[in-house]
């Protein structure tokens, strides 16, 4: 019999729920039954809820099996699991699986799909196919490729990714580096870490691309220290590219010289913001800085930095490989292609989905969330992490685009999408904004520093029924101040949030007339 | 973790190269290997690294990961982001301020970036997913079975 092929991801929530521990039981039952196998550790498809997803491949197709625990693992052998044997866990061949079949994978195709860890794997798929175009095409027409593409930063703040390429490409100066925020930081999202668990070598590809486009011989990915697995498969994955030639000088025999050193960030939400993170990357407290100069000018130690999320990044050797027009194709309006949604809180099933803007908040939350994992109905939606608005039931079908969300206050963010049930205490969501704030500040500038535990100190006055309309007006009056005068998004958008919860769930606050006057506006 | 000694930290500015603009990763390896920051390592690294004294405590201070005091000799670290708000992280947090002995140090976290499967607690290091209460003094045993 020859190997049969045993998928189990090894990837941060399949790990979490039990992935290793079902790894190693179908290690020992296949030696015990005299099977040979190959257990390979791929990433996630995304699908969450199915984690411990288990696929065997059969006759060229991969048969999924859902939610496996060790004990399941004899009764699956018994079941016929090498053969792709019936089971009341079998979902069937994973490309029919339904909450995958209709995405839009242009990031994310890798993910799932091949053997994190293995390079061979990696360029069986596509892998290193962009960066070998792109020194054919010349480092001009990948910045017009990805200017053509429309790509905006997928880490929430949307500015036009090649517009950056192109500044850091003409800046004056003779280093210059990529910086890739993988400081994922808002909760509700958590695509960074399953590109790098699942797709590596995508990220090193997309970050010698960059460098060739602008010129940089540098890379640093900036990691979040709460993903340790993530750190493990990215530290393995930088080595095992820079022993065949994939990183370090002369890349390839091409005379391209490209290196990457992966950081580890320390628990601070705030160094997520790039000046931040570059303070951060040179050693020294996540303090943000003024801008101007912007990193594109002066940068990393002073130099030009690309300063890039990791999906922003991951987006572009598809774009290399198929054409910039191509991925304008997809989306709506001035969001062009796809972003990668996280469904997140309280939802039946949680995962990620890759789609091209446009779809509906509604379409995502019930045709692949299907609801509330409590079954209760939706209360609010926070879209875009802690900065993020609450949005009302009313509110779902917005389409995801980002001027369409930032026309009704809110904003996409880094596309984390969490839902909460009609349990939900929206006045204590409200408080926790400023709480996280003041937690979280890095502490430069006073509207934020000062005005995140006024703002806790006024909404538990009005919690606790104490001059209930003097402080909300004291509370508006807080958030413009915020939003007017914070030198970055910190306290400059907390209020978004708390001003969510002041003008769609004021009854949480037991705000009577205040309430309807606030709806009325 | 073992205890903070003049080699073990200068072992750790070596594999650093003493670079000062590596300071935030060589806290983060003297948190990884000693689990917290004395004011004896801060010392030795102002001096070690070429940097104040008031430098190096200020970025120990600045980041929630860079522990001033000992620890116990477990750490769970139980998400309160949003995303676990919305799946029970608040009574999780009550429960298990009354679950665990002086030995587990209970901190907070503010996301796991593992939302789709929550609430999530982070035990010694490893992220665990779907912990209702149960599934928490589940997680405390095994941890007191294996002292």
């Amino acid at each position: 019999m020859s190997r049969v092929k045993v998928y189990v991801p090894r990837e941060t929530t399949s790990v979490s729920v039990g992935a290793d521990e079902v790894a190693l039981a179908i290690a020992q039952q296949a030696k015990q039954a005299g099977d040979i196998i190959q257990l390979v550790r791929n990433g996630s498809w995304g699908a969450c809820w199915l984690e411990p997803l288990v696929e065997v491949e059969v006759d060229g197709q991969r048969i999924a099996y859902r939610n496996i625990e060790p004990d399941d693992v004899p009764g699956l052998f018994a079941a016929g699991l090498l053969e792709g044997g019936d089971h009341e866990k079998r979902l069937g061949p994973i490309i029919e699986e339904p909450y995958l079949i209709n995405q839009d994978r242009w990031t994310f195709w890798r993910c799932g799909l091949i053997e994190a860890l293995s390079l061979e794997d990696f360029q069986l798929h596509q892998g290193f196919k962009a960066l070998e175009k792109a020194w054919d095409m010349g480092a001009d027409a990948v910045i017009d490729a990805v200017t053509e593409s429309g790509l905006r930063g997928r880490g929430g703040a949307g500015f036009p990714a090649g517009i950056k390429w192109r500044t850091v490409a003409d800046a004056e100066g003779d280093q210059k580096y990529i910086a890739c925020n993988a400081d994922e930081g808002d909760s509700g999202t958590f695509s960074d870490r399953m590109l790098m668990e699942g797709d590596p070598f995508g990220l090193i590809e997309a970050m010698a691309v960059a460098g060739f486009a602008v010129g940089a011989n540098k890379g640093y990915i900036y990691l979040r220290s709460e993903y340790p697995l993530t750190h493990m498969i990215l530290s393995r994955a930088i080595v095992t590219a820079r022993d065949a030639g994939w990183l370090g000088e002369d890349i390839q025999g091409s005379g391209f010289d490209f290196d990457i050193e992966l950081h580890l960030g320390a628990g601070s939400y705030v160094c997520g913001e790039e000046t931040a993170m570059l303070e951060s990357l040179e050693g020294k407290k996540g303090i943000v800085r003024y801008k101007p100069p912007l990193p594109a000018h002066e940068g990393l130690f002073g130099k030009p930095t690309v300063v890039n999320n990791v999906v922003t990044l991951a987006s572009v050797p598809n774009i290399i490989n198929m054409g910039g027009e191509r991925y304008a194709g997809m989306g709506v309006n001035r969001s062009k292609g796809t972003l990668a949604f996280q469904l997140a809180g309280n939802i039946k099933r949680g995962g990620l989905v890759e789609k091209s803007f446009g779809i509906t908040l509604r379409e995502l939350i019930e045709n692949y969330g299907g609801g509330t994992a409590s079954g209760r109905p939706v209360k609010a939606v926070q879209v875009g992490g802690p900065l993020g608005a609450y949005l009302p039931e009313s509110q779902l079908d917005t389409p995801l685009d980002y001027e369409a969300f930032t026309e009704i206050g809110a904003m996409i963010g880094h596309g984390g999408i969490v839902v909460f049930d009609d349990t939900a205490d929206m006045a204590q969501q409200a408080r926790f904004a400023m709480e996280f704030c003041a937690i979280e500040s890095c502490g430069k500038c006073t509207p934020c520093r000062i005005g995140s535990t006024r703002g806790v100190e006024v909404i538990d006055r009005m919690i606790n029924d104490e001059n209930r309309d003097e402080n909300y007006d004291l509370l508006v009056e807080l958030c413009d101040t915020m939003e007017d005068a914070s030198l970055c998004a910190m306290g400059g958008m907390t209020p978004y949030p708390v001003r969510s919860v002041l003008k769609h769930f004021a009854e949480d606050f037991a705000l009577g007339q205040k309430n309807q006057a606030i709806r009325n506006e | 973790m073992t205890d903070q000694t003049p080699e073990s930290i200068s072992r750790i500015v070596q594999g650093f190269d003493a670079k000062p603009e590596m300071l935030v990763q060589i806290l983060q390896a003297v948190v990884q290997a000693h689990g917290w920051v004395s004011k004896d390592t801060i010392r030795q690294l102002a001096g070690e690294l070429n940097l104040s004294r008031a430098d190096v405590h200020g970025v120990v201070e600045y980041y929630h990961d860079f522990r001033t005091e000992k620890p116990g000799k477990h750490i769970v670290k139980i998400c309160q982001a949003e995303a676990c708000q919305a799946m029970g992280s608040r009574e999780l947090t009550q429960h298990a301020n009354t679950a665990v002995d002086a030995d587990t140090t209970i901190e907070p976290v503010y996301c796991l970036g593992n939302c789709a499967c929550a609430p999530a607690v982070m035990v010694n290091g490893k992220t665990i997913g779907r912990v209702d209460a149960a599934r928490f003094d589940s997680l405390v045993a095994a941890l007191q079975g294996a002292d």
